[in-house]
């Protein structure tokens, strides 16, 4: 597919890619959104129109090149248009997290002092005004569905096509502006700024340059092979770099066409619609869906039953090894062939995933069971490794070498050191330019000689060349007696159950390791309603003695298991408590991208670690929590703390066998 | 309020018109039984008119006047400035007025976008011939019409019903899947019977939204019933109170809230 490419080679921004675009492929989709329920679509020449009318408009609104120009909302065409007309400017686009409060959004925007904000509707409208009074470089705010606004005062409120039509209307005015401003930019100017969520402190804008973005994106789009006609949706937060790279970078390298959902409740039926052929999704969408089918699955048919449980053995027996190209015997491959008539192919379309030829899953360890069960039907997931300073990309997995406990190979032009402390270390071309405003975080990350440091804690397995990750490096401890503790290896073992939503680990610098849990209320309450248990709120639910039985017993398991691992067998969990509230971004206690964060979750519930180690039965408790709205309330309740089974650690030798 | 011929401007700086429709000393009775007794009032142009009252003040009696499903022995019902003759339902419909029920009158077998569709009814010309064969005019009209039933899907966000059997749907969505049939009529006139009814603060906070917003965005008239008194002072721009059948009360929600009758009416009165 690489004469796909001619043509982009010398291209050093994304506007530059975008004129190609809508040249080359100029009748090629580029965008398609589903509305009043019909996919709308817009050309790679249309959307070009549309997005040099913005840009037009912008340039009349008084955007001056270097601005920041803010973009909050769901993934809408528009909005990316509005990134790219920013770009055109010599603007720097924004994108920041829909869901984020108002307090958040005042931080992220006047730290970078945005000028302009662009918004879909009515909600972020009033978000933005509330906390203006604290922006003082604020000026205008653009939105683009103009119901319930009539009312506003609209002398800094302007609606998105209005700004489209007075930018075609100077057209003959504006536009040599816009053309010297777009053949200034080169591979150094600044493309986008990500705020990371950071799972400590307050969120850092990441500068990325051109030259990070389109290396980056050209990198990862020729390792698979991504061409014209691939399809994405893109449902993921824009605030997000895999969004940022996926939709914009490599689709404009490439000139394939970005699908946005109708709204965020619709996603799951517009994934079907779609069929896309590249598809991203973190750990937890997965778990979700396969989650739904098991549950589905037990409320069909005997008939059906058999046969999805018949085929779906065979799947993962064979399953995996055909799609990794190994030979496989014919007979096992003939009814490979037949379970994909009956079972594979149709269960493949009712989850959108029938043309997927290239999946990813990244931000956390996947369940193995989950990984393969994808990965037998047929579905071609892997795992890539990486992070918002290095422009997404630090290893990937390639076609054929694809495991569950591995994140691959470094990413083309990728080079990877791990330093004595276990600390992973990578420089590349995606490497970010600058923290915004930050220089001492900058340099605290990022050396002289360009080397960044991940926070992550690895090693390469020997003979593969696979990079392993153990956890954060900073989360990374030692328990009393010397061993390692690394919270992350453990709490992933336990969410691998689909009735663990979420679990925390403590026990750096302790004798022994005490968790919370976060049950899954999908999960969990499908089986009390399956079970005639009745309950009438999470808290309840959450604290039912057959609940904690199930939970007891799956701690049991994973301590087994961690038991078996000769340098963390003292992370076995002792005792453990299942929370009486999901932890919650709102609340503080997760990133907006849904990682826990340690430090606050010990301070908050520092009653509860102290009940886990001093050996009470039982802990009331209150919590305070946040509504979507910012209100506040409590919580309090009374939770029983279970013991678990500790499996005792056999002699070193016998676990390295 | 009575200088007010041309309308009057609300306190959030709407536009209100002049007269819709008009009661004139409407009395209604089911055998002995008077249900409302020499009521007027008007509706005016791009209000939100409500009319409360304790249970068995002849609220919905009233909306089953205004709707033309019932016929008052005495007294007349003016639309537009002229007396409205007795009209079989389809007529009012004709005449742009919908509404929607009080215990959910959809047809539960059905799509929500089916049921969207019927609201569309009034609005489909071709004949049966045409819409069998699925040719031409039928097709078109067919096309127009979903257009209209998409956007007011859009507007009331259940694009993630829009295929699921009503029957499905728990209360909040059925009464706002019956609001969008309503609205798919395009009405001048909305009527709503307790469209808050049986459901929690979040399902009425959003719905009093789509109210405001439908008749912020349409600038379609609005009449509705309604118990929640926080709701109604907060939604509407004038409030007809009722007890036992009569009128004790009109005028903006602060005037009322204020009128001893009304007052009286709903906190009770002590016999001393």
């Amino acid at each position: 597919m690489a004469q796909m490419q001619s043509g982009a080679e010398g291209k050093l921004s994304l506007p530059a890619l975008l004129q190609r675009n809508a040249t080359q492929f100029a009748n090629s989709p580029a965008y398609r959104e589903k509305e009043f329920g019909i996919w709308q679509c817009w050309s790679w020449a249309e959307a070009e129109k549309e997005i040099e009318a913005l840009a037009l408009g912008f340039i009349n609104l008084g955007v001056n090149k270097g601005d920041f120009i803010a973009v909050i909302g769901r993934n809408r065409p528009y909005l990316y248009w509005a990134m790219v007309a920013a770009q055109s400017v010599g603007a720097i686009p924004v994108p920041l997290y829909q869901d984020a409060n108002a307090e958040e959004m005042a931080y992220v925007l006047s730290h970078c002092g945005a000028r302009f904000v662009i918004v879909t509707d009515q909600e972020q409208v009033d978000k933005v005004i509330e906390v203006q009074d604290q922006l003082h470089q604020f000026e205008h705010l653009i939105y683009l569905d103009p119901r319930g606004l009539r009312k506003y005062d609209h002398s800094q409120l302007h609606q998105y096509s209005h700004v489209q039509d007075q930018g075609r209307a100077a057209y003959d005015e504006y536009i040599p502006e816009l053309k010297s401003r777009r053949g200034e930019l080169n591979y150094d100017s600044t493309c986008v700024m990500l705020y990371t969520s950071g799972t400590t402190g307050k969120p850092k804008g990441v500068v990325l340059s051109n030259r990070n973005v389109i290396e980056s994106a050209k990198n990862a789009s020729e390792f698979d092979k991504l061409g014209l006609d691939d399809e994405v949706l893109a449902y993921l937060p824009m605030a997000w770099v895999g969004d940022f790279i996926f939709s914009i970078g490599q689709a404009y390298w490439t000139g394939f066409c970005v699908n946005c959902p109708e709204s965020a409740e619709t996603m799951m039926t517009d994934l079907r619609e779609i069929g896309p052929s590249y598809y991203f999704a973190p750990p937890r969408v997965f778990e979700t869906q396969l989650t739904n089918v098991m549950i589905r699955m037990e409320d069909a048919g005997r008939l059906k039953q058999r046969m999805f449980h018949h085929f779906m053995a065979h799947a993962k027996k064979v399953g995996p090894a055909i799609l990794d190209g190994k030979p496989v015997g014919f007979l096992d491959r003939m009814k490979y062939a037949l379970g994909d008539v009956l079972v594979y192919g149709p269960l493949k379309d009712t989850l959108g995933f029938g043309n997927v030829r290239v999946g990813y899953t990244a931000g956390e360890a996947i369940g193995p069971e989950i990984f393969e069960f994808y990965r037998s039907l047929g579905i071609n997931l892997k795992q890539l490794y990486g992070q918002t300073e290095a422009t997404v990309f630090i290893t990937v997995q390639p076609d054929g070498e694809v495991r569950a406990d591995t994140v691959g190979v470094p990413a083309p032009d990728v080079e990877i050191k791990i330093a004595d402390n276990g600390e992973i270390f990578y420089r590349s071309p995606g490497t970010f330019v600058e923290y915004y405003k930050n220089p001492e975080s900058t340099a605290d990350t990022k050396d002289a000689e360009g080397w960044v440091a991940t926070g992550d804690a690895g090693f390469f397995e020997e003979n593969s060349g696979h990079l392993r990750i153990i956890d954060r490096a900073k989360d990374v401890g030692k328990m009393a007696d010397g061993s390692m503790f690394a919270p992350k290896f453990v709490e992933n073992k336990l969410k691998f159950y689909p009735d663990i939503l979420e679990a925390v680990l403590f026990g750096n610098g302790q004798d022994r390791c005490v968790a919370f849990i976060n049950i899954d209320l999908t999960a969990v309450g499908n089986w009390a309603e399956r079970n005639n248990i009745a309950y009438a709120s999470y808290q309840e639910l959450a604290g039912h003695p057959k609940v904690l039985q199930s939970i007891s017993e799956h701690v049991s398991a994973v301590n087994k298991s961690v038991a078996e691992d000769s340098m963390l067998s003292g992370c076995q969990v002792h005792r453990f408590v299942v929370l009486h509230k999901e932890l919650d971004a709102d609340d503080g206690e997760m990133t907006r991208t849904r990682k826990v964060r340690r430090r606050i979750v010990e301070e908050k519930f520092a009653d509860i670690i102290g009940a886990l180690y001093d050996g009470s039965p039982q802990i009331s408790t209150t919590t305070e929590v946040t509504y979507e709205d910012g209100r506040k309330g409590a919580i309090s309740a009374t939770l029983d703390i279970g013991d678990a089974e500790v499996t005792p650690v056999m002699a070193q030798k016998v676990a390295a066998e | 309020m009575k200088d007010m011929q041309d309308g009057y401007i609300t306190a959030d700086g709407r536009k209100i018109g002049g007269v819709v429709m008009e009661m004139k000393n409407i009395t209604l009775r089911f055998g002995g039984v008077v249900a409302i007794k020499d009521i007027s009032f008007d509706i005016r142009e791009g209000e939100i008119r409500a009319i409360i009252g304790p249970n068995g003040a002849g609220k919905s009696s009233m909306l089953n006047v205004i709707s033309g499903f019932y016929v008052p022995q005495e007294g007349e019902v003016w639309f537009h400035g002229e007396p409205r003759p007795q009209m079989r339902p389809y007529e009012v419909a004709q005449q742009g007025i919908a509404r929607t029920f009080q215990n959910i009158a959809l047809f539960e077998g059905m799509s929500v976008l089916d049921n969207v569709m019927t609201g569309r009814l009034g609005h489909m010309k071709a004949g049966l011939f045409s819409q069998a064969l699925w040719k031409g005019k039928a097709e078109a009209e067919e096309v127009a019409n979903r257009e209209v039933a998409e956007k007011i899907i859009d507007f009331l966000e259940i694009q993630h019903i829009r295929k699921t059997p009503v029957a499905r749907l728990p209360y909040g969505l059925k009464k706002r899947v019956e609001l969008a049939r309503a609205l798919a009529a395009e009405p001048k006139l909305l009527l709503l019977d307790e469209p808050m009814a049986g459901m929690n603060v979040e399902e009425k906070e959003d719905m009093s939204r789509f109210i405001l917003d439908v008749n912020d965005e349409f600038g379609t008239t609005i009449a509705l019933i309604e118990h929640d008194m926080g709701v109604v002072m907060d939604l509407s721009d004038r409030v007809v109170v009722m007890d036992y059948g009569k009128k004790i009360g009109d005028g903006t929600p602060d005037e009322v809230r204020n009128n001893q009758q009304v007052i009286d009416a709903y906190l009770g009165v002590s016999n001393d």
